[in-house]
């Protein structure tokens, strides 16, 4: 495994800032830790980075131990590339100098070929001789990336690197770095709270709470099977249906018998909600369910309506924006999951 | 936000890191507490005799010149530097740029050398009352400016410039918000002034007000012009008059008790500096463009102080260099140029260095004890001169004679004479003290502009250790590293009684000189060393832009 977090603790005080993390990321792979803030993901990156020291487990890389409990290796003998929430270009250095900063122990010729050849895959081969002020945020992102890839580290670490820039540059940048980063076959690890961000750079995500993995998969496999509640709730939208299971995996809600694929660990009689995603409800004019249509928020392409059960439950639905219905009105609707999750119902 | 915090902070240092910075920190701090040591160790075992006249012949009239004095000069500084910053910074009028910017020079000039001009000038015997005495026969309605006015005046007009730096910065920060909202309240602009613009600037005026009481009991020079008795020449006197250690001491404890209530209106004061408001320059309130009368009236204003407090002192030191510059600029002058530079040089590199060291000390250890220990060894600038001077000598000459009788109990009467207290480590030593605060302001405040990341960065780029300091530090700090040592430098140069008490024989300097001089009322000789010091001082003026956005 390129790089390797088994059972990371780190403490604060009394406070675990990371608590037994534990994930692998593959050569050439895009990780994401994904959390809200206050979740520890920032630290985890830290101690990979070697800035925090270890509590508790191991990081490898490549079979390496870079920290383990009272032992680290120095952050700059370990060849992690990192880019800064802040970026923390060197306001002293050019955009050249910047990029050749990590190149001191390269011949000049070499050093001019690699800083050039990552301006130019980064779009910035004309802005060589600019100071970072005189650049725009977008720019200073992309100086500090090429910055963080000159050195050809092993791993690059990317902590919040868009948080700086407005949110519609964001997604465009993300995909941009992703680019980069596949160009030159990269191991990198990105932290963020934005799953857009997130979905839009990484090919595994983890979501992080209270300093501790949730979930270790693919945006797709996140958004469809969420592992538990908590990442059901923060990744998409969506709402908790109450129902009963009543067979293996069947499930009875007052929306008819729903089935799940493989239910296994389900006995009948057990009290669950489950998750519908807003595109598991479609709109239906023929459907003899319907629902009143209590909010919508127009999103161009299409409507999110709120819709409410004569039970009192809450439904969200995607909607294609030429079904324009005004609030109060009652519209059929049709239950079509790809991928029914259930979760076991909290007593209340 | 301490969660964050906490992940931010730079890794923890180790436990014997921490003891050896500790301990590095405390040896700093020793310049600036022995003396307060000696001082107070002097109060605890008093001599009756030394009292009993001191209190009788002494304190008392040293005592009130010492308080009309300070109150006089701090609310002679606090309404004209209010005054002027509120010019300069709400109202337009002709000149204003260029005044906004000479106000400040003042500063340039010590204000005993404004002093001994202002004497020269304006007594008896100087130019404008022969000159009255010609055209009209009689100049008895000039008022006397040997007197308590005079001394006020002068040290007044040099003084001003701390309150209009920290006001204009307190006016230009508070944005217009706060009036429009007066204004929308139903204020007058008049009122809105007294109510909202002036209250909300008045910690900064109070501390710079503050600044310009420590300044003024720390002064000698220019009382000493003015044969004004204060605890400073008092002081002084009885260290070379009297011959009396002890007696220097307890006045050095009285000027002591006068500091610490000043430096307690002070931190009050900067307690307040809290509720600045407005960095965005767009937020600014619109000057008040001043007309006609009025517009004369700044104008008049702003050139009056200017020509009083700068420009016609500067001039008049001219003439009289002019005057006698073929005979003043011999080789004796080149040697006092050469003492006041090799001082101002050592004093300038020792104290970068020092303070680049302790502002290292403070980010990398910055535990509470270390942040402790930095301030006191930076706390010597609320000291007088004086009293640093003698409370480092005395110590130093008590060790001088204890090795003096061991060698010459080891060596018998071919002992060598050791005079330790001679050497340039005595001044030293006092300059260290007095204006390691000096270097240590801007150094710090560079050093805390490179922020962890970027720390960081450099060594994930691998760049580590004396690298990152060669690579990253040293080029972000230049700047920082060059000011503070500009500063003292052009301090040292200034420094008068420290130079005079503690400096080994016939080191005289430019600043020793103007006190020969000026001791003896010769004034016109004095200009020629006076003059150098001021055009050294006008470097750090030149530093400042003419808007003055980069003052603290």
């Amino acid at each position: 495994m390129w790089l390797e977090l088994h059972e990371v603790v780190r403490r604060f005080g009394t406070r675990a800032a990371v608590n037994g993390l534990s994930f692998q990321l593959e050569r050439g792979a895009i990780g994401c830790l994904l959390g809200p803030s206050g979740c520890g993901k920032t630290t985890a990156l830290r101690c990979i980075a070697g800035f925090e020291p270890i509590d508790d487990g191991v990081i490898r890389a490549q079979g390496v131990v870079l920290a383990k409990r009272g032992e680290s290796i120095a952050p700059e003998k370990r060849h992690i590339g990192m880019v800064f929430q802040d970026l923390a270009l060197f306001p002293h250095l050019n955009v050249h100098d910047n990029v050749a900063f990590g190149l001191a122990h390269v011949s000049r010729d070499e050093r001019r070929r690699r800083v050039e050849e990552l301006l130019t895959v980064v779009g910035l081969a004309d802005r060589c001789f600019h100071y970072p002020h005189q650049l725009s945020g977008g720019e200073q992102q992309r100086v500090a990336l090429a910055r963080a890839l000159a050195p050809k580290p092993d791993i690059v670490l990317l902590d919040e690197p868009f948080s700086s820039l407005d949110s519609e540059l964001r997604e465009r940048l993300g995909l941009e770095v992703r680019q980069v980063l596949k160009r030159f076959g990269a191991t990198a690890l990105l932290v963020t709270h934005d799953q857009r961000e997130a979905f839009a750079v990484a090919d595994v995500v983890g979501v992080m709470r209270d300093g501790r993995l949730e979930q270790w998969a693919t945006p797709y496999e996140l958004y469809h099977q969420p592992a538990t509640r908590f990442v059901a709730d923060f990744i998409g939208e969506g709402v908790f249906l109450p129902g009963d299971i009543v067979g293996p995996s069947a499930v009875q809600t007052e929306l008819g018998v729903l089935h799940m694929n493989g239910g296994a660990r389900w006995r009948p009689g057990q009290r669950v909600d489950l998750l519908l995603r807003p595109d598991d409800v479609i709109h239906d004019d023929a459907s003899p369910l319907t629902a009143e249509v209590c909010a919508r928020t127009f999103r161009g392409a299409d409507f999110l309506y709120t819709l409410r059960l004569p039970s009192g439950t809450q439904l969200l639905s995607l909607v294609p924006s030429h079904h324009d219905h005004a609030i109060g009105e009652r519209i059929g609707i049709r239950i079509e999951p790809d991928h029914v999750v259930a979760f076991e119902r909290k007593s209340s | 936000m301490a969660v964050v915090a906490a992940e931010l902070a730079p890794p923890r240092s180790s436990r014997a890191a921490d003891l050896r910075s500790f301990l590095l920190l405390a040896v700093l701090c020793l310049p600036a507490l022995v003396p307060l040591a000696v001082v107070l160790s002097a109060v605890l075992t008093p001599e009756v005799e030394v009292w009993s006249h001191l209190l009788q012949y002494v304190l008392p009239e040293v005592i009130a010149n010492t308080i009309v004095l300070v109150v006089g000069v701090s609310l002679g500084a606090a309404v004209l530097g209010t005054l002027l910053a509120w010019v300069t910074s709400a109202c337009e009028f002709p000149g204003r740029r260029f005044f906004e910017w000479a106000l400040l020079l003042p500063l340039a000039m010590p204000a005993y050398v404004l002093a001994f001009i202002a004497i020269g000038y304006l007594d008896y015997a100087g130019p404008l009352q022969s000159w009255l005495r010609e055209v009209f026969g009689s100049s008895r309605w000039v008022p006397p400016i040997r007197s308590t006015g005079g001394v006020i005046a002068v040290l007044t007009l040099s003084l001003y410039p701390y309150v209009y730096l920290l006001a204009r910065a307190a006016f230009l920060s508070q944005g217009r918000r706060a009036q429009e909202a007066a204004r929308s309240l139903g204020m007058s602009a008049a009122r809105a002034w007294w109510r909202v613009v002036l209250p909300m600037a008045r910690p900064w005026i109070v501390a710079g007000a503050a600044l310009v009481a420590m300044e003024t009991l720390a002064d000698f020079g220019a009382v000493s012009v003015f044969n004004y008795d204060t605890l400073t020449t008092t002081m002084y006197r009885a260290w070379f008059g009297m011959f009396s250690v002890n007696a220097a001491l307890e006045l050095a404890a009285v000027l002591l008790v006068f500091v610490l209530i000043v430096f307690a209106f002070e931190r009050r004061a900067r307690a307040g500096l809290r509720f600045a408001t407005t960095r965005d320059l767009s937020q600014q309130a619109p000057r008040i463009r001043l007309r006609g009368a009025r517009a004369t009236l700044a104008t008049c204003f702003a050139a009056v102080v200017f020509g009083l407090g700068f420009f016609f002192p500067v001039l008049q030191l001219v003439l009289w260099v002019v005057e006698r510059a073929a005979m003043d600029l011999d080789a004796r002058y080149f040697e006092f140029v050469m003492h006041s530079v090799v001082l101002a040089t050592s004093a300038a590199l020792i104290i970068s260095a020092a303070s680049l060291l302790v502002a290292y000390l403070e980010r990398h250890h910055g535990t509470l004890m270390v942040k402790l220990l930095v301030r006191i060894a930076t706390s010597g600038y609320a000291i007088p001169g004086t009293v640093l001077a003698i409370g480092i000598v005395v110590p130093i000459i008590g060790v001088n004679n204890t090795l003096q009788s061991w060698l010459s109990a080891w060596l018998g009467p071919s002992a060598p004479a050791l005079l330790l207290q001679g050497t340039l480590i005595t001044v030293l030593l006092a300059y260290f003290a007095r204006f390691l605060a000096v270097g240590f302001n801007p150094v710090e405040s560079g050093l805390n502009r490179i922020t962890a990341a970027i720390d960081e960065a450099a060594v994930s780029l691998g760049a580590a250790g004396f690298q990152l300091v060669r690579r990253v530090h040293v080029p972000l700090l230049r700047t920082s590293l060059m000011t503070a040592a500009i500063l003292v430098f052009v301090d040292v140069m200034k420094e008068m009684p420290i130079t005079l008490i503690a400096r080994p024989f016939g080191w005289d300097t430019l600043a020793v000189r103007v006190f020969e001089m000026t001791s003896e009322g010769e004034w016109e000789r004095a200009a020629l060393p006076a003059l150098a010091i001021v055009l050294v001082g006008l470097i750090p003026a030149a530093l400042l832009t003419p808007r003055g956005e980069h003052v603290a």
